[in-house]
């Protein structure tokens, strides 16, 4: 199991907040086309040494166009990529200090597991009497020693996604891409590489971008995680920062479960507004970062967890609302209540199972009480 | 019994149409030649134990005292080689330039290379000698652009049977190494790349290790026929084309030596054991890779 990383766990890694840090890589207003298709807008990012950085958004968004104009297999349209600020447009991929992790693996079946990660090595002229030992080294940090000897179709899939890391770890780069790495595994081993490879890359101090359509698995292992749609980069922030503090309702959404409220916002004291969102409903109370004008349009985010359901009415809560339960969604350790308004509006509030199946009191028609506190939502312009 | 009934079907087919054959083959091989149809005793009329003491050696010694024979294996070995090599060189790149192809255009080149396929073989090996004889269209060509001042004997050689034998058998080459390229990750090229490998050095270290069963099946497949090849080396050939097919063809119909003629079958057939042997292992080794 992972350990905690004592460096993320108390927020002191953040260089992309310090000014003066340098970044590894830096996209300066990179455009890539396909024909007409634009796969990547005029994009621009900075990644630092040292970091988790998570490329996540549903297919087609450009991600995988992203890293592979990292590793030199795309060419950019406009714009230019840089590398520890060398721009690296001319230079071919074998030449780069990135090494990729490809989705299917892509291990040579006709050479052993060991030969598979000394494949770069020797390609570098790497010293013979130093090879064996990098070999072995890489064999040990992925828990493959047994295996050396191996065809990569004499292992299994976990295994086989264990050498292709370390075949791309063994030439030591200070860029390692992950293209989708964990995609073919089941959950159960999913969830277990996932700290393996945060461990791997706690250990070995390599900058890591990975690709991925899973937002579990992004908000598992990065350390920034850069939601995209449409050649764009949404929101740039740290896990919690996109769950908590998402900057649109696309990230909200797309990221875990959300209900979205439409309503006109009203000033309601420093920070606070009411969100008129419906004929026959009391204003709801939210408290805002950012500011909105009188009347101005808004879309109120609140995660289903925050939102707690009693069958009496609460005393003193700033947003209560009575409906009436349509479903349930049972997920073992969760449930998920799925509440009517009377103005039709359909609210999701989850709680967690802390009592038998059996003894559950709210059921399927009841009438029921949602609250949430006005700092539980975030009030979004889109 | 379901699975003695599967195994049963190929060996019967073995059987009959090759065992038996053979076994006639080598029968005759073992006879005299005689004055009659067949040309040669003992026949199975003169009684079992007559047939048995009438069989002898006596024509694979004879092959031995005459060097034709000796010669005309050897030399129909290095052509088989040499031009299976050719065939090769001049198919892997075609195989790899229809695996390298857009999707939407391979089914038109699969096309082109199976499409001679569908003219009789003698009419494309005799359309040769009208291009490569001396007033063919290949000199008449190479004369008018000036090339060349005076005719290139072409046609009655070795190299007319070298290009005969390539055309011919160059769809035998290509379908098998296409196979084996087109089941090629393009993922495994880019990995080769991404760790440190040129184009060329990614082709000659992923590209042709995993298209090498593809290569030995190309080569088998060219090489077995064009060892025992007899239309090419006569039509286009010259005396000096030295092949056993020839020699085989000659002591049959020429000589009407049945027991010569079989015993120099027989020897071909052992020579051609050899490498279906080993094409068979390969074959082998490949399917138990794949499980």
């Amino acid at each position: 199991m992972a350990k905690p990383k004592p460096d993320t766990w108390d927020n002191q890694f953040a260089p992309w907040d310090n000014p003066n840090e340098k970044p590894l890589i830096r996209f300066k207003d990179v455009t890539k086309r396909f024909g007409d298709f634009v796969a990547i807008d005029s994009l621009s990012q900075d990644i630092y040494e040292k970091e988790f950085f998570a490329l996540l958004g549903p297919s087609g968004c450009g991600k995988t166009t992203m890293m592979r104009m990292l590793a030199g297999f795309e060419n950019v349209s406009s714009g230019s990529i840089e590398l520890a600020g060398q721009d690296i447009a001319n230079v071919p991929p074998n030449k780069r200090a990135v090494n990729m992790m490809f989705q299917s693996y892509a291990l040579f079946p006709h050479l052993s597991v060991y030969e598979n990660i000394a494949f770069g090595l020797r390609r570098d002229k790497f010293p013979k009497d130093k090879l064996d030992a990098r070999v072995a080294e890489m064999l040990k940090l992925t828990r493959l020693e047994k295996f050396g000897r191996r065809k990569p179709h004499q292992i299994s899939g976990g295994q086989r996604q264990r050498v292709a890391l370390a075949r791309s770890l063994a030439k030591g780069p200070k860029l390692l891409l992950l293209d989708e790495p964990l995609g073919a595994l089941d959950k159960k081993l999913r969830q277990e590489t996932q700290f393996e490879l945060m461990d791997i890359q706690e250990t070995t101090g390599t900058t890591f971008v990975i690709v991925t359509h899973d937002q579990e698995e992004a908000m598992t292992v990065a350390s920034r995680v850069a939601v995209m749609d449409e050649g764009r980069i949404i929101q740039v922030a740290t896990p919690g920062g996109i769950y908590e503090a998402p900057n649109s309702v696309y990230v909200a959404d797309f990221i875990g479960d959300v209900n979205i409220i439409k309503g006109t916002a009203k000033p309601a004291g420093p920070d606070q507004y009411f969100v008129d969102w419906g004929v026959n409903q009391a204003p709801i109370l939210a408290t805002s970062d950012r500011p909105f004008t009188d009347g101005q349009e808004c879309h109120l985010a609140i995660r289903p967890e925050k939102i707690s359901i009693t069958k009496a009415k609460p005393d003193e809560a700033e947003n209560a609302v009575q409906g009436k339960v349509l479903d349930i969604a049972y997920l073992g350790n969760l449930s998920t209540y799925h509440v009517e308004l009377p103005g039709g509006q359909i609210i999701k509030a989850q709680t967690a199972n802390t009592r038998r199946l059996s003894r559950r009191d709210i059921t399927w028609e009841d009438p029921v009480w949602i609250r949430w506190n006005a700092t539980a939502g975030v009030l979004l312009e889109r | 019994m379901r699975r003695f009934a599967l195994i049963a079907l190929p060996y019967t087919w073995l059987l009959a149409l090759f065992l038996v054959p053979f076994l006639i083959v080598f029968k005759i091989s073992l006879s005299d030649i005689a004055l009659a149809i067949p040309p040669y005793t003992p026949t199975i009329k003169d009684g079992f134990s007559a047939l048995i003491r009438g069989l002898d050696f006596e024509n694979f010694i004879f092959l031995t005292t005459d060097d034709l024979y000796y010669k005309a294996y050897i030399s129909s070995l290095q052509i088989a080689l040499i031009s299976t090599s050719l065939t090769l060189l001049v198919g892997y790149p075609m195989a790899y330039g229809m695996a390298r192809a857009p999707a939407e255009w391979r089914a038109t080149l699969m096309m082109l290379v199976i499409l001679p396929f569908w003219t009789s073989f003698l009419i494309r090996v005799y359309a040769w000698i009208g291009i490569l004889s001396n007033e063919g269209f290949l000199n008449q060509f190479l004369l008018w652009t000036g090339l060349i001042s005076t005719p290139l004997t072409i046609l009655n050689t070795n190299t007319a049977v070298y290009i005969g034998i390539v055309y011919t058998y160059l769809p035998f080459m290509i379908l098998p190494i296409y196979a084996a390229l087109d089941r090629l990750d393009d993922s495994l090229i880019e990995a080769a790349e991404d760790l440190g490998c040129s184009r060329l050095s990614a082709f000659w270290l992923v590209t042709v290790p995993l298209s090498k069963n593809g290569i030995i099946a190309g080569c088998f497949l060219v090489f077995i026929p064009a060892l025992g090849e007899f239309v090419i080396p006569s039509l286009l050939g010259g005396s000096g084309t030295l092949m056993i097919g020839k020699v085989l063809f000659e002591e049959f119909f020429n000589n009407r030596d049945w027991p010569v003629a079989s015993a120099v079958a027989v020897i071909l057939l052992l020579i051609l054991i050899v490498p279906i042997v080993l094409f068979q292992r390969n074959q082998q080794k490949q399917a138990e890779a794949d499980t």
